[in-house]
């Protein structure tokens, strides 16, 4: 074990500051911050997109879990308990003096899932990002973010790669209801990054004032 | 150096974690704080404080998520919160809490967020 009490502290000392850099700091004036969820499986873009559209360079943080090994090869024998440590970047925009928004990407394969309650309790929405070569990680997504009531948009990220699909095509595959945005996006592009955000808030805003009219 | 101040320290050796927090899991401390919970301090860091809680009141001159705190020292979360219960309680650092989980967030806070991200 690497474990050694000895360990300096990051910025426990005034000569080693850590933190961020100076014009990383939010104004004393943001009072607010929202939240919206990137999922995806692997390799879909997640970050990229943060990246695109942060202010700052994306940081990570972890959650730990110890827990029943679900879903997870194991031998015969072998007490069934794992800890997990799973990263998460995320980035942030400043909307305005007051309101600031940050962005999570997190995995979307079943077993990140215990992540989901901290990350998406009191978001805004959340955005799918798809890769059409590999819908199979989304159906399981979709779902889940259904079953949690969460908003959400579907982007599918242009691979340059891979072959062009219809949206109609693709909203038939993903067996998504007619009301669900559905936009193609370039996750390396900021001005594309920001529009799926910006459809996602547009879609927020009209189901609540759908809700406020029904009231 | 002109990346972020952040450094490799993060063995997050379940022993190491479990001192830090006194061995609380955080799960008392998951309903006061959010990961965008902003926090700001409102002292100056304490000879006293543990040597991660100093860090925090140290960075968090202007406001900080709890997510980026929980970068910067590259400790998960959850531990990140439970210090942070501590020197909520002594009154060390103040938390600028997000907006309450609502079904459904309001239709002023969404255009603000969409005139930010069109001026974007």
């Amino acid at each position: 074990m690497d474990y050694r009490i000895s360990d300096p502290v990051p910025g426990a000392s005034p000569g080693e500051p850590v933190g961020p850099r100076p014009q990383d700091a939010l104004p004393e004036t943001v009072t607010t911050a929202v939240k919206i969820v990137i999922v995806g499986g692997f390799g879909v873009g997640k970050t990229t997109m943060v990246r695109a559209v942060s202010e700052i360079r994306p940081l990570t943080t972890e959650e730990t879990m110890t827990r029943a090994g679900e879903g997870v090869d194991h031998v015969a024998g072998i007490e069934d308990k794992t800890e997990t440590t799973v990263a998460m970047d995320f980035g942030r925009i400043s909307l305005n003096e007051r309101l600031v928004l940050y962005l999570f990407g997190t995995p979307g394969q079943e077993r990140f899932w215990f992540l989901w309650n901290g990350l998406f309790d009191g978001a805004l929405g959340a955005v799918v990002l798809v890769d059409a070569r590999r819908l199979e990680v989304s159906f399981d997504i979709i779902s889940r973010l259904e079953d949690r009531r969460m908003p959400f948009v579907v982007a599918v990220n242009a691979f340059p790669d891979a072959p062009r699909h219809e949206l109609a095509e693709l909203r038939e595959a993903l067996d998504l209801p007619d009301w669900v945005p559905m936009v193609d996006c370039d996750a390396r592009n900021r001005t594309s990054s920001r529009d799926v955000l910006l459809e996602l808030t547009r879609y927020l805003h009209a189901m609540t004032l759908a809700q406020t009219e029904t009231r | 150096m002109s990346g972020p101040r952040r450094l490799d320290w993060g063995e997050g050796s379940p022993e190491r974690l479990y001192v830090l927090t006194g061995g609380r899991s955080g799960s008392a401390a998951r309903e006061q704080l959010d990961l965008v919970t902003l926090i700001v301090s409102r002292s100056s860091p304490d000879p006293a404080l543990q040597p991660e809680q100093a860090a925090i009141v140290r960075m968090c001159g202007y406001p900080l998520s709890v997510a980026e705190i929980s970068a910067y020292l590259s400790l998960p979360a959850s531990v990140v919160m439970v210090l942070l219960v501590d020197l909520l309680a002594d009154g060390r650092v103040e938390a600028r809490p997000p907006i309450p989980a609502a079904s459904l967030p309001d239709a002023e806070l969404l255009e603000a967020v969409m005139h930010g991200l069109q001026n974007l």
